[in-house]
């Protein structure tokens, strides 16, 4: 599609540059990361594997501003957030980045619409704008029908589809993903990936997301493998073909 | 992100559990009912005080005698026999004077045909009607002549004729033996009811001050004068004057100190108003102190909602909430618990009042100041106790809160 050429001009939505983390524990200190140095281009769908303890989590949670490094740099869109505030990554991630979990995190008994509104409340949107940007996040993802349920009405599949909807809302511009086909059923967890990749290949939405599973790596672009801290391998992944 | 969305906010996470939000307001409904149930019995009673002693006469100023010392030893106030019915006859000239009316006070016994009762006779002119505002029943007062003629006269108070008549017939005409020397009946008086120290005032005997002075004192002095200044705003103004010319009278130079004293009754109703204000604020601290502990109530209810609601409160970190925008949420929503619990307490406080009222007869009355500070109380109570939880939920760590099982 010749993206290539622009996508190199443009700045990377994520790049970090000697990334490091380390826990205080007890009298001993736990490295999580060792020195990561990685850039995630616009529309990239990168896959994050590895281990438990490899560190995979620790990077997401600093790329979605949710920790902040002990040192290196990390730039969101140019921007070196390694050293922002609390309120400042707060903002970071109410207007720039959308939350897929595991466990969907939907607020209980409330309406899957004002679920998916609860970003825009945080961001200031006035309540009349609200409805509309809402409704046209749950259609985006085919879920505009179930406005009124409540989460316990629902399933996994749904459920899960409502939250990307929520994550989707503010237009940001990384969705990062942890696990998000961990708590379904093959069916479901397939449903959710093609959405995903739907996303990134109509929509051009750069995603990134964390998994242990092979299989839903596989339909990611790009796997960045972690491994004692630090990148063990960062390759194209072998497109798979779903039947 | 705004107050009124942060208030439904509040209200639908407090609807979500019912009866635990009610538990946790009963604290607080209990508090703030007892304050205005307190309040309202106490600010009734002061009301009932005040208007018992304008009961006692209006614009009313009494003079007693002082203390003298003798041999180095100083009686009591009223100690000192100093003052005369020519002290009055002074006073009546005073400008501001409407009337005055001495009075010679002794218990004794009296005796009407085969019954006998002990009571307070007192001597005292015409003019105490007026003073005390307090009207006959049957027959009359006795007269100006019978002051100056020392006649043996005398006018019933309702519990001397109920102790003495005890089957009814009217003892207006009839002789009544005090101290042995008989006394014809002239008057009534009407029923005046207790006094605001509990007295009962219709327990007495009314003769003219000259016959109590010649036939039962035998003294030449009285025990206090009553004065009655013409309205209220001539009280104090009479008041001081009352005092110089007592001064002059009684030939007292300024090293001497006065041997009388002049009071009125705005300054015993303040006593009294005062006592009653103490009895009321030790009560309403009381209740404070309930009020304090349903906001330790809501604060421990804040606390475990906090931690129930740790998933919630990271995700809403995760979806850009600010620490502020939480700690606000919490707060507001413990600000609700107790503002919405204040408000029920001051029905709750309205309703006891009103049948304490009405089963009790005693008067309440329910300032409105009551209502606004014990409301205004019990949502700073809310905030104050809030503060903490809200506090504790602002400041969790978004990764561990969304871990949180």
């Amino acid at each position: 599609m010749g993206t290539t050429l622009t996508t190199a001009l443009q700045t990377p939505v994520v790049e970090v540059r000697g990334l490091r983390k380390v826990y205080p524990l007890e009298d001993q200190e736990v490295i999580a990361l060792v020195g990561v140095d990685l850039q995630i281009a616009q529309s990239e769908f990168v896959a994050v594997m590895g281990p438990s303890g490899s560190g995979k989590s620790t990077f997401m949670h600093i790329v979605g501003c949710l920790d902040r490094p002990t040192a290196g740099t990390y730039l969101f869109e140019g921007e070196d957030v390694a050293g922002y505030n609390a309120d400042e990554l707060a903002d970071i991630r109410g207007l720039h980045l959308g939350f897929v979990f595991q466990a969907y995190n939907l607020l209980p008994r409330t309406t899957a619409i004002e679920n998916v509104e609860l970003p825009m409340i945080y961001a200031g949107v006035p309540p009349a704008q609200r409805e509309a940007a809402a409704l046209a996040a749950m259609d985006a993802v085919g879920v505009a029908h179930l406005r009124d349920h409540r989460p316990n009405q629902l399933s996994g599949g749904q459920q899960q589809r409502i939250a990307i909807a929520r994550a989707l809302v503010n237009n940001p511009s990384l969705l990062l993903a942890d696990e998000p086909t961990g708590a379904l059923d093959t069916k479901s967890s397939d449903d959710v990936m093609r959405l995903l990749q739907r996303l990134n290949d109509e929509r051009g939405i750069t995603i990134m997301l964390v998994t242990h599973e092979p299989d839903v790596a596989a339909r990611a672009k790009r796997i960045v493998t972690f491994r004692d801290g630090r990148i063990a391998s960062d390759e194209a992944a072998k497109q798979v073909v779903v039947s | 992100m705004n107050f009124l969305w942060t208030l439904r906010l509040a209200f639908s996470a407090l609807m979500r559990n019912r009866s635990r939000s009610l538990l946790t307001m009963l604290g607080v409904i209990i508090g703030v009912g007892a304050v205005i149930t307190t309040i309202a019995i106490g600010s009734g009673a002061r009301v009932a005080v005040a208007a018992q002693i304008n009961n006692l006469g209006s614009n009313m100023i009494v003079v007693l005698p002082g203390s003298v010392t003798t041999s180095g030893a100083r009686t009591g106030t009223g100690g000192a026999s100093t003052l005369t019915p020519d002290d009055g006859i002074a006073i009546a000239k005073l400008p501001g004077v409407a009337a005055v009316s001495p009075q010679v006070s002794v218990r004794t016994q009296v005796v009407s045909s085969g019954n006998n009762w002990q009571t307070t006779v007192s001597g005292v002119s015409p003019s105490y009607t007026y003073i005390r505002s307090w009207p006959m029943q049957s027959g009359t007062f006795f007269s100006q002549s019978d002051v100056d003629s020392a006649a043996k006269v005398c006018v019933l108070g309702q519990t001397v004729v109920t102790n003495l008549y005890p089957n009814g017939n009217s003892p207006l005409g009839t002789t009544v033996f005090i101290n042995n020397v008989p006394f014809t009946v002239v008057g009534v008086l009407s029923a005046k009811g207790q006094s605001g120290i509990g007295q009962d005032q219709d327990d007495t005997v009314l003769v003219p001050y000259t016959s109590a002075m010649e036939r039962l004192t035998g003294q030449t002095t009285v025990s206090s004068l009553m004065v009655s200044a013409t309205d209220a705003s001539q009280v104090n103004p009479v008041q001081s004057e009352i005092t110089s010319l007592l001064e002059q009278r009684h030939r007292i130079v300024p090293p001497q100190q006065n041997d009388f004293n002049v009071r009125n009754l705005q300054d015993i109703a303040a006593a009294a108003s005062s006592t009653a204000s103490v009895m009321e604020f030790l009560l309403a601290g009381v209740a404070a102190v309930s009020l304090l502990v349903g906001g330790i109530g809501i604060m421990n209810i804040m606390l475990v909602s906090v931690t129930e609601r740790t998933r919630e409160i990271g995700l809403r970190m995760a979806v850009g909430a600010r620490s502020g925008a939480i700690l606000l949420q919490f707060l507001v929503e413990a600000f609700v618990l107790s503002t919405i619990g204040g408000f029920i307490g001051v029905v709750c406080g309205v309703g006891a009042s009103a049948a304490i009222s009405l089963f009790s007869h005693w008067p309440t009355v329910i300032p409105a100041s009551s209502v606004v500070i014990s409301v205004a109380f019990s949502a700073l109570v809310g905030i104050f106790f809030g503060f903490y939880p809200a506090r504790k939920a602002s400041q969790l760590n978004p990764i561990e809160a969304l871990r949180f099982e």
